[in-house]
């Protein structure tokens, strides 16, 4: 019968401390590769609608006329799929979650492209 | 290529014997599934042994019956459970039956009642 | 005159993390029948393929569960490559295998603590979720997600892993392979584990196998039959041998996994040795057609999936048999003869996924 087997471990949990990260205090650090919320470069968009189209939940709308681009946060399932059909490459996913919501709307995020100058100078038009 | 894989058509009458071969030379059982291809349901019986995969396909009318496999297989009754309750395949004698509250859905025959629809285009909701 | 009773185990448990329900009839304290009931977390996965996109529809696969969820996106895509004749990239191939072992690591691990737990060892539970943090840990810094890998695309793997970061993986696994050595010594060779798992839920190995058991479940029981043996993804090069015990006992199933632990950080350590260089993706255009059945070792056994296409971009069928679906025969026959206090020792080594039963 060994008594002390797990002495290495009780010993380990005498000094070390709590396994546990003491949240909200200690926040987490997300390395550079974890997959997170979805942000946008709304000059560089084209508005073609692709990611909405392959967005897998239906978390993305795009809407041409008033140049609009909109996400639900909360529908995301930060899969990147947008950020890599995305033909300008707008899209970029930061490496941390959306902040919580209270209430359901507030989790709806809507970026607008500001006005371009009319046709007349069809080269400066486009990027 | 991974693998080959064998497909063996059969029918009613000689599913069983069939089934029972299989039996008697030390396969395993590993699924039955079956298709609902428009008027007709295609049913397929998967068995293994040393990594070696076949498959026996049955196509049945919908409401045809099928004789239960499980008097051979008792761990068929989950799948013949399922394929009752999913696609409204008449399968009589199932070792446990569980007669239609293996799942309890809201729509009867939930998989194939709403194939009229697979024509329509696809919707990103 | 034993008095006959029918007690409902489940859908809310404390010992079963998800909800599966059972009604034991039992005379006295032992089980005499048990019937299981299913379907509380149907979620109709399989119905959705008719309106997804088939390239798409790698993320709901994915999503089937939370536990093994890498396999069932692999087994998804090796289908549809398949069908479609896609030679995925060596490369690719080797990468998958990599985080498929990972991913049997983990929920191993997660298994051990949750059998511990089930029958009062706390300690070991926490213990083994903390060794697994450290693989989560990897997981994350090579995937982007914990839990949900989202790695795996038809035509190959989304992202790489350099040279440099599998060298450290594969020595952070062999200092974490020390620690799991010793929280599992600890395990089995303790009394009262032994007391409590030997000869409790017996089931021979031919009646095993004429269930249909596959898995952990069945190698426990003497048949050497692991579906990894098939040579999908890069298995055709590494060399192993399926883990199998002879006894057909909970001890022997908490056995079996425990050296399958073992066993998968030395193949993740021939694969980072063997890896080649080379572009871990192919583009893939056009449409499937035709059918296949895909099958893959998960952690808890083999899964198969029938994919049948017919030329257009959402496919015609999709069928999961997940191997909890296929040891639950097997499950409900253990379970005839044991006592009461027994039922969540054999459930849980029987180590059940109810998402995936009911995908």
């Amino acid at each position: 019968m060994s008594f002390l087997s797990m002495g290495k471990n009780v010993a380990r949990n005498l000094f070390e401390g709590p396994a546990t990260r003491r949240y909200p205090k200690e926040k987490r650090e997300y390395g550079p590769g974890s997959r997170g919320m979805i942000g946008i470069d709304i000059e560089a968009c084209i508005f073609c609608g692709l990611c909405s189209r392959r967005c897998p939940t239906g978390a993305l709308t795009v809407r041409k006329d008033p140049r609009e681009w909109e996400i639900d946060r909360l529908r995301c399932i930060f899969c990147g799929y947008c950020v890599e059909v995305c033909p300008k490459k707008c899209l970029a996913m930061a490496n941390h979650y959306s902040p919580g919501v209270t209430v359901r709307e507030d989790a709806v995020h809507m970026e607008r492209q500001a006005p371009r100058p009319a046709k007349e100078a069809p080269p400066e038009a486009k990027e | 290529m991974i693998e080959e894989q064998t497909t063996i058509a059969v029918e009613k009458d000689t599913l069983l014997g069939a089934v029972a071969d299989f039996y008697s030379q030390g396969y395993r059982l590993v699924q039955i599934c079956c298709t609902a291809l428009g008027d007709v349901i295609e049913i397929n019986y998967s068995f293994d042994r040393d990594y070696r995969f076949t498959n026996l396909r049955l196509t049945v009318r919908p409401g045809e019956e099928v004789q239960s496999v499980s008097i051979i297989y008792w761990c068929a009754f989950a799948y013949e459970n399922e394929m009752k309750e999913l696609f409204g395949v008449n399968i009589r004698n199932i070792a446990v039956d569980y007669r239609g509250h293996f799942y309890r859905t809201a729509v009867p025959t939930p998989f194939v009642a709403s194939r009229k629809d697979a024509g329509k285009p696809a919707d990103t909701d | 005159m034993a008095q006959r009773n029918i007690i409902p185990f489940g859908p809310q448990h404390p010992v079963l993390p998800e909800p599966i329900h059972l009604d034991l009839v039992t005379e006295d304290e032992t089980v005499v029948e048990a019937v299981p009931s299913i379907g509380f977390v149907h979620r109709g996965l399989e119905k959705l393929v008719e309106k997804k996109d088939y390239q798409d529809f790698v993320y709901v696969a994915e999503r089937i569960c939370g536990i093994c969820s890498f396999m069932h996106g692999m087994t998804y895509c090796q289908a549809v490559e398949e069908i479609m004749g896609i030679a995925v990239p060596p490369r690719a191939l080797y990468l998958r295998t990599v985080w498929a072992e990972l991913s049997r690591v983990h929920s191993h691990l997660m298994w051990l603590g949750l059998a511990a737990d089930a029958f009062g060892f706390e300690s070991l539970f926490m213990n083994c979720w903390r060794l697994r943090e450290g693989v989560l840990d990897i997981i994350e810094a090579t995937t982007g997600g914990r839990v949900i890998f989202g790695s795996c695309k038809i035509g190959g793997v989304r992202r790489d892993i350099d040279d440099d970061t599998m060298k450290g993986i594969v020595e952070k696994l062999q200092a974490m392979a020390t620690e799991i050595k010793r929280s599992t010594d600890v395990f089995l060779d303790d009394y009262s584990v032994q007391h409590r798992l030997k000869d409790v839920g017996v089931i021979d190995g031919e009646e095993a196998r004429r269930l249909g058991t596959v898995g952990p479940v069945l190698r426990a029981s003497g048949i050497a039959m692991d579906a990894r043996k098939i040579g999908y993804a890069a298995y055709r090069d590494l060399k192993f041998e399926p883990v199998v015990e002879k006894a057909g006992d909970c001890y022997a199933r908490c056995r079996v996994r425990v050296r399958e632990i073992f066993q998968s950080i030395d193949l993740i350590a021939q694969a980072a040795r063997k890896m080649p260089p080379g572009e871990t993706a192919l583009k893939v255009t056009g449409a499937p057609e035709g059918e296949f059945f895909s099958r893959v070792e998960q952690p808890r056994g083999e899964v198969i999936y029938y994919v049948k296409a017919n030329g257009t971009k959402n496919l015609q069928r999709f069928r999961v048999r997940t191997p909890t679906f296929a040891n639950l025969p097997a499950m409900v026959r253990m379970l005839k003869g044991a006592g009461l206090a027994d039922v969540p020792n054999i459930i849980l080594t029987v180590d059940p996924c109810i998402s995936c039963i009911e995908r």
